[in-house]
């Protein structure tokens, strides 16, 4: 019965959109007459097999639309349509076989697993929670997919805490990938580690991409990683989107201002070329419990004109594929 | 002419339950007069243990000084008392940390963290070093100076609590400013600010630095000079230019690999160094990086290499820069016009 239902929500997918989110809010009151509007309005669409990269500082929202797309939050208004059914307005047992589908990936290895769970464990929760497999079938399924990730079978009867910081990660993925998921969020999952061991990681998603025929949604703020693994990127900025298009044309061509500062405050690794001129924005980014009016960037922008404070730019389609909210355009 | 730092052998342990951790291994260096050199190197590598002994922040125990000298300005300040110490690093020697929030005291104004160390060592007045302090918050870029002298930490953006923390160093015109990863907790665009802010100052004030950082990035657009970390020893130094386009220690080759292009155009694979850091408890008894090394040799795993020549001022401690070792064909392609296509292929 379980996969008839599962059958029934892949039949009712028509485009290659595989996650889609239509005008998505989540806000969070933090005191009574404060409200933070981390994710604002914001409508973007997934291609299946594809990366899509979301890039922007502290408060902008980023992690809180991983999460809220995932189902680890509500939604305060909008549709996230996943294989071409609207989640939130799901039973609540259809509701569980979609999450089996998107998991998610943590950014601090050592706080997202239980220290005292074993690894083998922590890997079988979704297993367990989905009752796919049990006794000899379940271990050997844990056994499989510490491999799959590059750590061995003994490890399963290990705890956390007697692993690196890399190997942890690697622990978070395998448990993500346990339900055979088609759509993974990770947030962050390279931030806390060195940087001999990023590339590692990097390139086991990139493999296990290929070999499990996996979208991902990567959330990240280094920006060299980001160009790196996605196909498409977007820059988002206290709760708003503000650009979007294929990654190379991000970085080629960036045309909202805050994009282009962000690409311009990358220290690059050059030493003959670190004398370039850098956009430096001037000033922090304003709070989010009180952001600008009309344009959420006009405060810090080199650009700013008196239309930016009066009206929010519209979402635009300025070249093919590429979409911006500046009123420069 | 005499270095304005020089450490030379310097050996630091720790006791711990597990056993004897050797964190630093004879690590020699100097810094000259308005120099920026960078430390570059991974969680454990003994960068940062380096300069809390120059600092004499390290506590002893668990920490033991097995060995080694530190001159500043041609005083050995491991051999100073506590008192000594502290008078030199109050006015000489300035340090800024990579957490903002939990370097500044949390219970006390801002502006009075600033004064304090211009009351205790350049023994200005209440009202005088309130004015300095005012200065200097002006000086880093901050807002408002006269109002935020008044604010605790907590009403700062954490931009705003390291350029605090760069206020609080440069307080007393240090002749040497030791930052420890001080951007690492910052966001992009508050990063550049900051550097910029050190850049800015550092040339106003021709103070020495000493930047510790694992951004390749940042070391290349702020410093002049680069020793790379690994396992507690030095495996590389030189100038920016000779350990960016002529690197000679695998370890080194690997961190260049490992970060991804943001100028190239198509995508490459990213080479990643396979294997974990070194277990400092009980450090092979060769080279440190030998088992995470591609090219290693059986000498390698028996006998540390000594510091190879490779230019003047560029040491790495690789046995393939001997001579009777065999050319290597490592990925790293170094970034000069001819080179790039030989790289890309292999």
């Amino acid at each position: 019965m379980m996969v008839e239902k599962l059958m029934e929500i892949g039949n009712s997918q028509l485009d290659d959109n595989l996650v889609e989110v239509r005008s998505l809010k989540k806000y969070f009151d933090i005191k009574k007459d404060v409200t933070v509007k981390s994710v604002d309005d914001i409508s973007i669409s997934i291609r299946k097999g594809e990366t899509f990269g979301l890039v922007g500082e502290s408060g902008s929202g980023k992690s809180t639309l991983g999460k809220t797309l995932v189902g680890l939050q509500a939604p305060t208004a909008g549709e996230v349509i996943y294989n071409g059914q609207d989640v939130t307005q799901l039973d609540k047992e259809t509701k569980k076989l979609v999450n089996k589908e998107m998991q998610i990936i943590f950014q601090d290895p050592h706080a997202s697993l239980n220290p005292r769970m074993r690894v083998g464990d922590i890997i079988a929760e979704g297993i367990d929670a989905y009752k796919l497999f049990k006794g000899k079938e379940r271990e050997n399924r844990i056994y499989e997919l510490l491999e799959r990730v590059g750590l061995r079978a003994e490890h399963a009867k290990r705890f956390p805490h007697e692993f690196s910081g890399g190997q942890r990660q690697r622990i978070g993925i395998a448990r993500a990938l346990a339900v055979e998921p088609k759509f993974i969020v990770a947030d962050e999952p390279i931030s806390a580690l060195d940087v001999s061991i990023q590339a590692q990681v990097i390139n086991l998603l990139e493999d296990l991409k290929d070999s499990e025929d996996l979208t991902y949604l990567f959330i990240a703020h280094d920006l060299g990683m980001v160009k790196h693994i996605s196909d498409r990127i977007g820059v988002m900025y206290l709760g708003k989107m503000m650009e979007l298009s294929n990654s190379d044309d991000m970085f080629t061509k960036p045309l909202h201002p805050y994009t282009q500062a962000l690409l311009s405050a990358i220290p690059k690794t050059d030493p003959r070329a670190a004398k370039r001129e850098r956009i430096v924005l001037a000033g922090d980014p304003p709070s989010p419990t009180n952001p600008p009016s009309g344009c959420r960037f006009r405060t810090r922008c080199p650009h700013a004109m008196a239309i930016c404070a009066e009206q929010a730019p519209p979402w635009k389609e300025v070249e093919p594929e590429h979409w911006t909210a500046c009123h420069l355009y | 002419m005499d270095h304005l730092l020089e450490v030379n052998n310097l050996e630091v342990n720790f006791k711990t339950y597990g056993g004897e951790v050797k964190a630093v291994r004879d690590v020699s260096f100097h810094v000259d007069k308005g120099e920026v050199v960078a430390i570059v190197g991974e969680s454990g590598s003994g960068k940062s243990v380096t300069v809390q002994t120059i600092m004499g922040l390290i506590p002893t125990p668990p920490g033991i000084i097995k060995g080694g000298t530190i001159q500043f300005q041609g005083q050995d300040l491991l051999s100073l008392s506590k008192k000594e110490l502290r008078k030199v690093k109050g006015s000489k020697i300035g340090m800024i940390f990579q957490d903002p929030m939990t370097s500044l005291n949390p219970t006390m104004v801002v502006g009075k963290q600033i004064a304090e160390g211009l009351i205790t060592h350049q023994n200005l007045s209440k009202q005088a070093a309130k004015a300095r302090a005012i200065e200097l918050i002006k000086q880093v870029g901050i807002p408002n100076p006269e109002e935020r002298y008044g604010q605790y930490p907590h009403e700062f953006s954490g931009g705003m609590r390291q350029r605090a923390m760069i206020a609080i160093a440069l307080a007393c015109n240090p002749e040497l400013l030791i930052a420890d990863e001080p951007t690492t907790a910052l966001d992009v665009t508050i990063q550049a600010q900051v550097l910029e802010l050190m850049k800015d100052l550092q040339e106003q004030t021709n103070t020495a630095i000493i930047l510790i950082t694992h951004d390749l990035g940042v070391v290349a657009e702020t410093a002049q000079r680069v020793i790379v970390m690994y396992g507690g020893m030095m495996v590389e130094s030189g100038t920016v230019l000779e350990l960016f386009e002529n690197p000679k220690h695998p370890y080194t080759w690997g961190l260049l690999n490992s970060i991804p292009d943001v100028d190239g155009p198509e995508k490459k694979q990213l080479v990643p160094i396979e294997g974990s850091p070194p277990d400092l408890f009980s450090p092979p008894k060769g080279c440190p990086f030998a088992p995470r090394c591609k090219f290693a040799m059986d000498i390698c795993v028996e006998e540390m290499p000594g510091a190879y020549e490779i230019g003047e001022g560029h040491h790495a401690k690789c046995w393939l820069n001997d001579e009777r070792a065999p050319e290597v064909d490592h990925a790293f392609a170094p970034k000069k016009k001819e080179a790039v296509a030989v790289g890309s292929e292999a």
